[in-house]
C-alpha cells in the first residue's frame, strides 16, 4: 500500500460556538478524510486557529480549500507545507516501568527531551512536545516495554521565518 | 396611537418586536408561514405589521413558496416556521434553494434557550440539520442580536453565490413575557454588518488579466458555445449576455436552471443541453473547441460521462463561488466573480478588439449546427382519436394560448424535460424549477410564490400526478389567500420518469410507479379545495380548456390532462453514457 498523502492546513476561524462543527460537517459532507485536527483560540480572542491535517487523497486539496472558504466563519487558509513550516505536536504516554526497568526508560525520555510527568509503582508517564515524528520515533522505542496508554493532539503549525533580510515573500501561500 | 414603524435606536422593547421590525426594514413583503408553540410570540406582532403572512398547510409548502417568490422576483422569499418538525419539514424546500442558488431567509422557532439540550416538547437541533443545506444558518442566543443577525441574514443570502440562510430563534428572547426578550433596538449599518462578517467578502470583479485571456481564446476559436446556467439570472446578467452573444455570434445553450435567460427565439439560442436537451445543443457543445461556461456548473446532467465530454473544448469559467471552479473540468481560462461584471468587461473588450468584424470567420461552425437542427428537431407523434392525449401536445397548446411572458413552474419529472422543451422562453425569469435537488411537489407551491410576488403575471404550474399528490394542498392555501394560479396536470397515472428509465433499462419490470389515473379524483379534491377545475381527455378539449381557465382570475385552476403513459422523454443521454450517445427516439432505444 502506498503512503497516504497529507497536507496541513491552517484555518482562522471566527471564535464562535459551532464553528468547529461547522468545519467537521463539511469535511464529511463532502467526503473528505482528516487525519488529525487540533483547535484552540489565538492571540486574539475573536480567532480560532485549526490546524488540520487533511488526506489529499480522499480529495483534492484545491476543492477543500476552497469548500472551507466558503463557510462564513472561515477568515483565512493557509496551506502549510511541511518542509516550510514549524511543527508541534503533544505526546501523553503511559508505559510499564517495573522498578528494575524505570531508569532506562527514564534515559530514552531524556534523549528525546521527554518529560516524566507521573510515577507508579511500575508505570511510567512521559510527556513530549516535539516534531510529530520525534514522537513517532520515542513511541516505537517505548513499544517494547509496554505502552498502556497514549494520547496525542495533534498537531498544530505556523509557517517558518523568512530569514533572508532581502525579505522575499514568506512561504505562506495563501489559500 | 403613534404611527406604525419600527422605533427609535435605543427604544426598549421586546425580540419578537424586533424580529418583525428588521424583516420590515429588509423590506420584506411577504412572509410565508406557519405558526406553532415556539413561534408564537413572533406571531403576535405580525397582526400589526404591513408584511403580508400567507398561511400555508405544511411548511415545506411555505419554503417552496419563498423559493418561487425569490425565483421569479429576484428578491429574497422569506419563510418562518416553529419548531422541531416544522423546522424538519423546511428541510427540503431548504435543500433545493441551495442546491439551485436560491436568496431565501428562513426563521425557525426553537424552544427556550435554557431548555436546549434536554429533549424538550418540540425540539430538534436545527442548527445542526440544516448546516449542510444551508448557506450560513444561525442560532440566536440573545434578544439584543436579532437585528444584526437577521440584516446578516439578509446580506448573506443574496449577496455572493446567493443561498438560503436560516435562523433560530429560542422562544424565551421574543417572548414579551419573558425578560429575557427586552433588548434596546437598533439598525446596524452596512459598515456593521461587514465587520460582522470578517470572513465574508465575495469577489464581484473579475481579474482583468484572466478576462482579457478569454476574450482572446474567443477570438481564435472556430467553434465556440456559450454555455450559460442559472448564475446568469442570479446575476441579473441576461441583457449583457445577449450583447456577448450578439457581439460575437456565438450561439447560446441555456441550461435547465437558465431557460429564459437569453431567449429561444434568437437565431444564436441553440436550447437545452443535458440529458434531455435537444440534440443540437448537446452536439454543439460536444463538438465545440471552447465552451464559454458563465454562470454554469457542469452538472452531471450537463456533461453525461464526464472522460467523454466535449474532448476537444478549451475552457473558459465564469463564476463567482471560487469552488465550481475546476470542481469538474478544469478550466483554461479560470474567472472569479460576479457574472454580469465580467461579461460587461468581456463585451467592452470584444467591442474595442473591432467587435463582430474582428471575429474569426465561424460559417462552417453555423452550417453544422443550422444542418443539426434541421435533422434533429424535437420530435412526436400526435395521439389518434380515442387515445389518450399527448404531453407534448398539451404543453404545445398550454404555450400557445397563453400570454407571452406567461411564468411557468414545474415539477420534476417526464412534465419537466416537456416543459423545458417545448415552451418558447423569450423573457428571463419565466421558468422557475427545482433543477439541482429535484425536488417533487415542487411546482404548485412554487407557482403561488411566483404569483404573489408577480400577481399581474399569468402563473401556470406544469404538474405530474405523482408531484400533485405531494403538495396539493397547497392549493387550499391558493384558494383561500385568493392566489390565482393555474395548474396543468399531466396525469398519466404513473410516475413516469421512473417508469421511462424501468422501460429503458430494467426490461419494462415495472416496479411500483402505478398511480391509477382516477384514484383520487383529481378533479373533485380541486373542487374540495375551492379550485375550478376541469379533466381533459381528448385533444380537441385542450384548447378551450386553457382558454377558459385563463379567463378564471378569482381563485385557481385545476387543469387535468389524461396523458399517454407510454410516451417517453426524448432526446436522451442514458446515464453512464456520453453526450456522443445521445439516443433520439423510441425507434433508437
Amino acid at each position: 500500500m502506498s503512503e497516504p498523502k497529507y497536507q496541513l492546513l491552517s484555518v482562522l476561524v471566527e471564535n464562535k460556538a459551532g464553528v468547529l462543527a461547522r468545519v467537521a460537517s463539511l469535511f464529511a459532507r463532502r467526503g473528505y478524510n482528516i487525519a488529525s485536527l487540533a483547535v484552540a483560540p489565538t492571540d486574539d480572542v475573536r480567532f480560532s486557529r485549526i490546524t488540520v491535517v487533511v488526506d489529499v487523497e480522499s480529495a483534492p486539496l484545491e476543492q477543500v480549500t476552497k469548500q472551507l472558504n466558503k463557510l462564513i466563519n472561515v477568515i483565512k487558509i493557509s496551506e502549510l507545507d511541511p518542509q516550510d513550516s514549524v511543527e508541534r505536536e503533544l505526546m501523553l504516554l503511559t508505559v510499564k516501568a517495573e522498578p528494575a526497568r524505570r531508569h532506562q526508560i527514564i534515559e530514552l525520555a531524556d534523549v528525546y527531551g521527554g518529560r516524566i510527568e507521573d510515577v507508579g509503582f511500575d508505570e511510567l508517564t512521559i510527556s513530549l512536545s516535539d516534531a510529530p515524528d520525534r514522537l513517532d520515533d520515542l513511541a516505537e522505542l517505548l513499544a517494547p516495554y509496554e505502552i498502556v496508554s497514549m494520547q496525542r493532539t495533534g498537531r498544530v503549525a505556523l509557517p517558518k521565518l523568512e530569514r533572508n533580510p532581502a525579505g522575499a515573500k514568506a512561504q505562506l501561500r495563501s489559500a | 396611537m403613534s404611527e406604525y414603524g419600527p422605533p427609535e435606536a435605543g427604544t426598549r422593547i421586546d425580540g419578537g418586536r424586533a424580529l418583525i421590525h428588521a424583516l420590515e426594514l429588509e423590506g420584506t413583503e411577504v412572509i410565508f408561514g406557519l405558526p406553532g408553540g415556539a413561534i408564537l410570540p413572533v406571531y403576535d406582532p405580525i397582526i400589526d405589521s404591513p408584511i403580508r403572512h400567507i398561511l400555508v398547510r405544511h411548511e415545506q409548502g411555505a419554503g417552496h413558496m419563498a423559493e418561487g417568490y425569490a425565483h421569479a422576483t429576484g428578491r429574497p422569499g422569506v419563510a418562518m416556521v416553529t419548531s422541531g418538525p416544522a423546522a424538519t419539514n423546511i428541510v427540503t424546500p431548504l435543500c433545493d434553494a441551495y442546491m439551485d442558488s436560491v436568496p431565501m431567509v428562513v426563521i425557525t422557532g426553537q424552544v427556550p434557550y435554557g431548555s436546549i439540550g434536554t429533549d424538550a416538547f418540540q425540539e430538534c437541533d436545527t442548527v445542526g440539520i440544516t448546516r449542510s443545506v444551508t448557506k450560513h444558518n444561525e442560532l440566536v442566543t440573545s434578544a439584543q442580536d436579532i437585528p444584526r443577525i437577521i440584516r446578516e441574514a439578509f446580506h448573506i443570502a443574496t449577496t455572493g453565490r446567493p443561498g438560503p440562510v436560516l435562523v433560530d430563534i429560542p422562544k424565551d428572547i421574543v417572548d414579551p413575557r419573558n425578560p429575557n426578550s427586552a433588548m434596546d433596538w437598533y439598525w446596524p449599518t452596512d459598515d456593521e454588518v461587514s465587520a460582522g462578517l470578517p470572513g465574508y467578502k465575495p469577489t464581484l470583479k473579475g481579474h482583468p488579466r484572466k478576462i482579457r485571456e478569454a476574450v482572446d481564446l474567443m477570438a481564435r476559436s472556430t467553434r465556440p458555445v456559450l454555455y450559460i446556467g442559472g448564475g446568469i439570472l442570479k446575476a441579473r446578467a441576461a441583457g449583457a449576455v445577449k450583447e456577448l452573444a450578439e457581439l460575437t455570434g456565438i450561439p447560446v445553450v441555456t441550461t435547465l436552471m437558465a431557460r429564459g435567460a437569453f431567449p429561444d427565439s434568437h437565431e444564436l439560442c441553440l436550447g437545452m443541453p443535458g440529458m434531455h436537451g435537444n440534440y443540437t445543443a448537446i452536439t454543439a457543445m460536444q463538438e465545440a473547441d471552447l465552451l464559454i461556461a458563465l454562470g454554469s456548473r457542469f452538472d452531471d446532467r450537463v456533461t453525461g460521462k464526464l472522460d467523454g465530454f466535449a474532448p476537444e473544448a478549451k475552457i473558459i469559467h465564469v463564476d463567482i463561488d471560487p469552488a465550481e471552479l475546476g470542481k469538474v473540468r478544469r478550466p483554461d481560462v479560470p474567472i472569479v466573480g460576479d457574472c454580469r461584471l465580467v461579461i460587461e468587461e468581456m463585451v467592452r473588450l470584444v467591442t474595442e478588439a473591432g467587435g463582430l468584424a474582428a471575429q474569426p470567420d465561424r460559417s462552417a461552425w453555423r452550417q453544422q449546427i443550422s444542418g443539426w437542427q434541421e435533422r434533429f428537431p424535437l420530435t412526436y407523434v400526435q395521439s389518434e382519436p380515442g387515445q389518450l392525449l399527448k404531453p407534448q401536445y398539451v404543453l404545445e397548446q398550454l404555450r400557445d394560448l397563453s400570454p407571452e411572458d406567461t411564468i411557468v413552474a414545474s415539477g420534476v419529472g417526464q412534465h419537466q424535460m416537456w416543459t423545458s422543451q417545448y415552451w418558447h422562453f423569450n423573457h428571463p425569469y419565466t421558468w422557475i424549477n427545482s433543477g439541482g435537488l429535484g425536488t417533487m411537489g415542487f411546482s404548485i407551491p412554487a407557482a403561488i410564490g411566483a404569483k404573489v410576488g408577480m400577481p399581474d403575471r399569468t402563473v401556470w404550474a406544469v404538474d405530474g400526478d405523482g408531484c400533485f399528490q405531494m403538495t396539493a394542498q397547497e392549493l387550499v392555501t391558493a384558494s383561500t389567500e385568493r392566489i390565482p394560479v393555474k395548474i396543468a396536470l399531466l396525469n398519466n397515472a404513473y410516475l413516469g420518469m421512473v417508469r421511462q428509465w424501468q422501460e429503458m433499462f430494467y426490461e419494462e419490470r415495472y416496479s411500483e410507479v402505478y398511480l391509477s389515473p382516477d384514484l383520487p379524483d383529481y378533479v373533485k379534491w380541486a373542487e374540495a379545495m375551492g379550485c375550478m377545475a376541469l379533466r381533459v381527455e381528448s385533444p380537441e378539449e385542450v384548447a378551450p380548456a386553457i382558454e377558459k381557465a385563463n379567463e378564471v382570475n378569482d381563485r385557481p385552476v385545476v387543469l387535468e390532462f389524461r396523458t399517454d403513459a407510454s410516451e417517453m422523454v426524448f432526446p436522451m443521454v442514458p446515464s453512464g453514457k456520453t453526450n456522443s450517445e445521445v439516443v433520439t427516439g423510441p425507434a433508437e432505444s
